[in-house]
């Protein structure tokens, strides 16, 4: 298996989260459900040309976050987060 | 032999055939949820696992020694763009499931890399769904799911499943990576069904 060049990073996905979350999600530290991995939203891999934005993990490729917008709602999963860390503001 | 393959689709439509919202392009446009995984086909498997936990497997050979299908079919994709008739060559699932005993409603198909779409039963056979390995006389192309992809034409291309390697049968719909996010559950796309209650 090897990986390809066809993501951007996660700063892609700041415009497509703050439709949900009130602070910039793209600062936050996270943990990747799948193999543990912590680090800033902003170094995650994300990829845009499909039917949703998802955003993987920089270590093991899990999918960290999808985010997909329909004519009347914004569907979030975040279930390959442990944790998204904001600060206070 | 008869005189017209199973994937003929007649002569060749107008713009104006296609399905309601969608565009024509002449490219092939690449749409991937993830890093595009390379699998060498001495590795390849494709496995059905029916509702009793039976798994049959075929490897890359066992499928080439299958009878063949030429297949061409319009393809249309949820984000709006289709592609008119489009060759590919593969093995129709009713030549993979003939001998494999299941009385299962839906299958989860499951490909490298993670992704997962469902889709009814009823919609992979009698000649409308095929595990594809060709295109356009070429052997696939990783990007476009190659070695082996699900082709389900008469559904929303999300659920012609790339890099392809199993069926798991089940008598429940279980929904797939697209269809736990807001896509319909079935998506045909003469009916516009893109998004869950569409």
């Amino acid at each position: 298996m090897t990986t390809d060049a066809s993501y951007l990073d996660g700063n892609a996905a700041a415009g497509a989260l703050s439709q949900v979350f009130a602070m910039d999600v793209t600062a936050a530290i996270t943990q990747c459900n799948g193999c543990g991995q912590t680090g800033v939203f902003a170094e995650s891999h994300v990829y845009v040309n499909a039917p949703g934005l998802v955003a993987r993990c920089s270590g093991c490729d899990g999918v960290l976050l999808r985010v997909v917008t329909t004519p009347s709602d914004v569907y979030l999963d975040l279930r390959g987060l442990t944790y998204l860390r904001l600060p206070n503001p | 032999m008869g005189i017209v393959s199973p994937g003929f689709s007649g002569r060749r439509r107008s713009g104006s055939e296609l399905p309601p919202g969608q565009y024509l392009t002449r490219d092939f446009p690449v749409l991937s949820a993830g890093p595009t995984p390379h699998i060498r086909t001495e590795h390849w498997e494709f496995t059905v696992t029916t509702e009793t936990g039976e798994a049959t497997k075929w490897d890359w050979a066992a499928l080439l020694a299958l009878p063949a299908d030429e297949i061409t079919k319009d393809i249309h994709c949820v984000t709006r763009w289709s592609k008119l008739e489009t060759n590919w060559k593969g093995v129709s699932l009713d030549t993979l499931l003939a001998d494999v005993e299941t009385s299962a409603d839906y299958a989860l198909v499951h490909s490298y890399g993670g992704y997962t779409t469902n889709v009814p039963m009823d919609d992979l056979l009698d000649g409308q769904a095929w595990i594809a390995y060709e295109y356009d006389g070429e052997p696939i192309d990783p990007e476009h799911g190659g070695p082996a992809r699900l082709l389900v034409p008469h559904l929303y291309f999300w659920k012609s499943a790339k890099w392809v390697r199993g069926l798991v049968l089940s008598d429940n719909q279980d929904l797939g990576f697209w269809e736990t996010a807001g896509y319909h559950e079935y998506g045909d796309p003469w009916k516009e069904q893109r998004y869950a209650g569409d």
